[in-house]
C-alpha cells in the first residue's frame, strides 16, 4: 500500500465521523426550528394512492386489491388488525359504532390464521365490508405499516389522507376522524 | 443543605476532573515527575467529590425531598425505599450523575491499582479519562442540574413511573452504564497509546482486563434490559430493535471484536493498530448511543428525551472526544508498525474473520438505526426501519460467524492446518446435523437452522474443553488435575463461546412460540400448545402504591392440572396508570407466560397467553457468557501481568507464587 493510500485509510474513520456529526448537527437544527420531528410517525402514503396488491379473502370474506380502492363512492377506512392484538380488540367496539353508524370499513388482517379470525369476529362482532388477509406481512411493509392496529382514510378519488397508528378512540374519532370524514364526502 | 453540598460537590468535581486532564496529559511531555505523580491524586479526589454529589442526590431521594424538583418529579413518599433509591437514575438529569460516577470510579481504580504502570502511560491514561468526565460533568452541572430547588413544594412527589417500579429496571442503569463506561478505560489506553506513538504485548495485558470487565456487564446489562421488556411489558417479546437496544448492541458487538483482537495483540503483537481503532470505536458508540438517544434525535420507545439545547451541547461534547481522538488516530496510527507475521490459516487469522462477520453485523445494524433519521435529511423521504429489516439483515451474517467460532479457538497461532481441526469436530457437526433434520421434519427451516447452530457451537466448545482436560482418555482424578492447572482464560473463552450458543438455542426456539389472546369467563378454558388454560377465577388484592385484580389461571395437561399462574393488572393511583404483570412459570427449558390485558365490560379476563420454548435459555446463555468473562479475568496471566487485580483480590499473590 503506497503511504498517501495508507494516510487516506486511516483518515477514513475520522471523515466518517465527521459526516455523521455535520448530519446530527442539521438534524438538531431541524429540530429546534421544528421542522422536523422525529417522533411522529409519518405515513409515506399520505397524498398517494396505496402500492399495488392483491390479497385474497378471509374467514369467507371477500379479498381486495389496490384497484378496488381506486374510487370508493364516499370516503372510506382501511383498518389493519389481528386476532393476537390487544390494542385491536379495544378498538372493535368503536369500529362497530362507526359500522353501525354507516361509514364503510374494509379489513386487512396481518399475519393471521382462518380459525383465529373467525373466533375474533365472533366474539368482537364484524364491523367489516370486506376482509383480506396479508398472512406473509409483505403487504403491510408495502404501506408502511408501523404495527396493528392502524387505520387509514381513503378519499373519493382513492388517495389516501389520513394514518392513524393505534386503537381509535372516541377522542381521536370526534375530533379528527368524523370532520375528515366529512371533509371529504 | 445536603442538596447543596451535593451541588458544590458536583462543581468541585468538575474542576478537578478538568485538572486532572490537562495535567495528566501535558506532564509527560514536560517529564514533569511531580505533575505526573499529580495525576492519579486528582483521580482519586475528583473521584470522591462526585461521589459526596451522588450519595447527597440518593439522600435527596431517601429523605423525600420534594424541594428538589428531581425527586419531586420522579418519587414519592409512597414508593418503596429501594425505588426511591433507583428512581436517582430513572431519569435524564440523575443518570447523568450516575453515569459521570462510573468514569470516575474507572479513573479512581486505574490511580489505585496502577503502580505497575510506566507513570507516564499512566498520566497520559488518567489524564484523558478526566477530559472526558469534565466534560460530561459541566454538561450535568450547566444545563440538566439535578439538584434544582422548586419552591414552594409539592405535599408529595409526582411518583416512580410504574414500569419502572421494577428490581430488573433498578438494577438495569448501573450495570449497563459500568459496561458503557468501563471501555472508557479502553479507550484512554487506546489514546495514550497513539500520544507515546508505542504500542506492544504489554499494553495489550492491560486493556484487555478492562475490555474484559466491561464487556462482562455490558453482556449482564444488555441481558437485564432485555429480560426486563419480556416479562414487563408483557407482549412476550424479547428484543425489538429499537434504537436505543441498537445503541446498547453496537458497542456490545464491536467491544466483542475488540476483546478478540486484543488477544492478539497481547499474544502476537499484530493488528495494533485496528485494536486501537476498536478501542476508539467502542467508547464512540458507547457515547452517541447515550447522548444521541437522549438529544430526541432518534424515535424510540425509551423517554429520556431532553431538550434540543441540551442535545446540541451533548453533539459538541462527542465531536470533541470522538473528532479529537479519529484525527489522533489518523496522524498516529500508521507508525504502529506490526510485528508479528502470520498465516491466512491460523489463529490470528480466524480472529480477523471473527473481527469481519462482528465489525459487518455492527454495520448493518448502524445503518439500519441512522437510515431513517438521514434519508430525510438527505433526500426528504419519510421511511422506517423496523424488526423485518434487521431480521433479514442481521441472520445471514451471524450464521457465517456461528460456523467459524466453533473452529477458531481449534486453531493454533501463527501457522495451522484445517484437517486436524476439523477432525475434532465431527461429534459436534453431527449433533447440529441431527437437531437439524429432528426440526425441519416438523418444517421449521429457521429454527432447525438456529438450533441446530447452537448446538454446533455449544458442542464443539465442549469438546474443545474435554479435549483440553484429556476427558475419558485418562482417569477422571487425573482430568480435574488437569482442570485445575488448564489456563482460566480458556475456560472463560470457552464459557463464553458456550453462552453465546446457549443463547442461540433460546432465541431459535423462540421462533416455535405459540401464543393466543382470548376473552375467558371464570370457569371457561381454552387450548394452547397442548395445554388446557382455565380461568377460575377473580380477585382483588391491595399493593404499597397501587391496587391489583389478579386473574387466577390454571394450566393442565391431559386433565391434569399442574400450574397456577396469577397475572395482575396493577393500578397506581398516583400517576392513574395501568400495568399488566406478567406471571411466568419457567422450567428451565420453557416459559408459560400469562398476561390479564383487560377487563371487558361483558366481565370475565381478556388473557393473552403464551408458550414459549426454549425462552430461558436467552438470559441463561447472556448470564453464562458474563460468567465466562469473569473467569476469563481471574486468569494467572492477567493477575501476573496487572497486579492491580492481584492486590484487589487479596490470597492471589500467594496462589500466583505457588503456580
Amino acid at each position: 500500500m503506497s503511504p498517501l493510500r495508507r494516510r487516506l485509510l486511516f483518515g477514513a474513520p475520522l471523515a466518517v465521523a465527521a459526516a455523521g456529526g455535520a448530519g446530527f448537527y442539521t438534524i438538531l437544527r431541524r429540530m429546534q426550528d421544528n421542522k422536523y420531528d422525529p417522533h411522529a410517525l409519518p405515513s409515506p402514503l399520505i397524498g398517494k394512492r396505496p402500492p399495488a396488491f392483491t390479497l385474497p379473502g378471509a374467514a369467507g370474506f371477500q379479498g381486495f386489491s389496490n384497484t378496488d380502492l381506486l374510487a370508493p363512492p364516499k370516503p372510506m377506512l382501511v383498518n389493519w388488525f389481528a386476532s393476537w392484538c390487544v390494542p385491536c380488540l379495544q378498538e372493535a367496539g368503536m369500529l362497530s359504532v362507526l359500522a353501525r353508524t354507516g361509514t364503510t370499513i374494509w379489513g386487512i388482517n396481518f399475519e393471521d390464521t382462518g380459525p383465529n379470525l373467525a373466533t375474533y369476529l365472533a366474539q368482537n362482532g364484524n364491523p367489516y365490508a370486506r376482509i383480506a388477509a396479508d398472512a406473509s406481512g409483505l403487504t403491510a411493509i408495502n404501506w408502511g405499516v408501523y404495527g396493528v392496529p392502524e387505520t387509514y382514510v381513503i378519499d373519493k378519488t382513492g388517495i389516501v389522507r389520513w394514518r392513524y397508528a393505534g386503537a381509535l378512540t372516541l377522542d381521536v374519532v370526534k375530533s379528527t376522524l368524523d370532520p375528515m370524514l366529512k371533509h371529504y364526502a | 443543605m445536603i442538596p447543596e453540598l451535593g451541588h458544590f460537590a458536583l462543581a468541585l468535581a468538575v474542576a478537578l476532573a478538568f485538572a486532572q486532564g490537562v495535567i495528566g496529559i501535558f506532564a509527560p511531555g514536560l517529564r514533569d515527575a511531580r505533575a505526573m505523580r499529580a495525576a492519579p491524586a486528582l483521580a482519586l479526589s475528583h473521584f470522591l467529590a462526585i461521589s459526596a454529589a451522588f450519595l447527597a442526590l440518593i439522600y435527596a431521594g431517601v429523605v423525600s425531598d420534594f424541594t428538589v424538583e428531581n425527586v419531586a418529579d420522579f418519587s414519592s413518599s409512597q414508593v418503596p425505599l429501594i425505588y426511591r433509591i433507583s428512581g436517582t437514575w430513572g431519569n435524564h438529569d440523575g443518570s447523568m450523575v450516575l453515569w459521570c460516577f462510573i468514569l470516575s470510579l474507572c479513573g479512581a481504580t486505574v490511580a489505585a491499582f496502577g503502580h505497575n504502570l510506566p507513570a507516564s502511560l499512566r498520566a497520559r491514561v488518567l489524564g484523558v479519562l478526566g477530559l472526558v468526565s469534565g466534560g460530561f460533568l459541566l454538561f450535568t452541572l450547566s444545563v440538566s442540574d439535578p439538584f434544582t430547588r422548586l419552591w414552594p413544594p409539592p405535599l408529595d412527589g409526582a411518583g416512580v413511573n410504574p414500569i419502572l417500579q421494577d428490581p430488573g429496571l433498578a438494577f438495569h442503569p448501573p450495570v449497563l452504564y459500568t459496561g458503557y463506561v468501563g471501555f472508557s478505560v479502553a479507550f484512554a489506553f487506546a489514546i495514550a497509546a497513539l500520544i507515546e506513538g508505542r504500542i506492544d504485548a504489554a499494553w495489550g495485558r492491560w486493556v484487555r482486563p478492562w475490555a474484559l470487565l466491561s464487556w462482562c456487564f455490558l453482556t449482564s446489562g444488555i441481558a437485564l434490559g432485555s429480560w426486563w421488556s419480556y416479562y414487563t411489558l408483557g407482549w412476550g417479546g424479547y428484543w425489538f430493535w429499537d434504537p436505543v437496544e441498537n445503541a446498547a448492541l453496537l458497542p456490545w458487538l464491536t467491544g466483542t471484536a475488540l476483546l478478540h483482537c486484543a488477544i492478539v495483540v497481547e499474544k502476537r503483537e499484530a493488528l495494533k493498530a485496528w485494536t486501537v481503532l476498536l478501542a476508539i470505536a467502542t467508547f464512540s458508540l458507547s457515547l452517541s448511543g447515550t447522548f444521541l438517544v437522549r438529544s430526541g434525535i432518534l424515535n424510540s420507545v425509551h423517554s429520556f428525551a431532553a431538550a434540543p439545547d441540551q442535545g446540541l451541547f451533548i453533539l459538541a461534547l462527542l465531536a470533541v472526544t470522538i473528532g479529537g481522538s479519529l484525527l489522533l488516530f489518523a496522524f498516529r496510527a500508521p507508525i504502529l508498525a506490526a510485528n508479528g507475521v502470520y498465516a491466512p490459516l491460523s489463529r490470528e487469522s480466524a480472529l480477523v474473520l471473527n473481527n469481519i462477520f462482528l465489525c459487518s453485523i455492527a454495520a448493518v445494524v448502524f445503518t439500519g438505526t441512522l437510515y431513517p433519521p438521514f434519508a430525510n435529511l438527505l433526500f426528504g423521504i419519510q421511511l422506517s426501519v423496523g424488526a423485518p429489516f434487521f431480521n433479514q439483515t442481521v441472520l445471514p451474517l451471524t450464521a457465517p460467524l456461528i460456523i467459524a467460532m466453533a473452529v477458531g479457538p481449534l486453531l493454533p497461532w501463527k501457522r495451522a492446518a484445517l484437517a486436524p481441526a476439523l477432525q475434532r469436530l465431527w461429534l459436534s457437526a453431527g449433533v447440529a446435523l441431527v437437531v437439524f433434520l429432528c426440526m425441519t421434519a416438523d418444517r421449521h427451516v429457521i429454527a432447525a437452522l438456529g438450533l441446530g447452530g447452537g448446538a454446533w457451537v455449544v458442542v464443539s466448545a465442549l469438546v474443545d474443553l474435554s479435549e483440553r482436560l484429556r476427558l475419558f482418555r485418562v482417569p477422571l482424578r487425573s482430568s480435574l488435575a488437569h482442570l485445575a492447572v488448564l489456563p482460566r482464560a480458556a475456560i472463560g473463552a470457552a464459557m463464553g463461546h458456550i453462552g453465546f450458543g446457549v443463547t442461540v438455542l433460546g432465541i431459535a426456539g423462540m421462533t416455535l412460540a405459540t401464543q393466543k389472546v382470548i376473552v375467558l369467563q371464570p370457569g371457561q378454558s381454552t387450548q394452547l400448545g397442548g395445554y388446557t388454560w382455565t380461568l377460575d377465577g377473580l380477585h382483588n388484592a391491595p399493593g404499597p402504591n397501587y391496587e391489583q385484580h389478579i386473574a387466577d389461571v390454571t394450566v393442565s395437561e391431559g386433565g391434569h392440572a399442574f400450574l397456577t399462574l396469577h397475572p395482575s393488572r396493577r393500578f397506581f393511583t398516583a400517576q392513574k396508570v395501568v400495568t399488566n404483570d406478567a406471571a411466568i412459570h419457567t422450567n428451565g427449558f420453557q416459559d408459560i407466560y400469562a398476561v390479564f390485558a383487560d377487563e371487558p365490560a361483558g366481565g370475565g379476563a381478556e388473557l393473552r397467553l403464551n408458550r414459549h420454548p426454549m425462552a430461558p435459555e436467552i438470559w441463561f446463555g447472556g448470564l453464562i457468557m458474563a460468567l465466562g468473562g469473569g473467569i476469563s479475568l481471574s486468569d494467572r496471566r492477567l493477575r501476573v501481568g496487572a497486579p492491580s487485580r492481584a492486590r484487589k483480590t487479596g490470597p492471589a499473590p500467594a496462589q500466583a507464587a505457588a503456580e
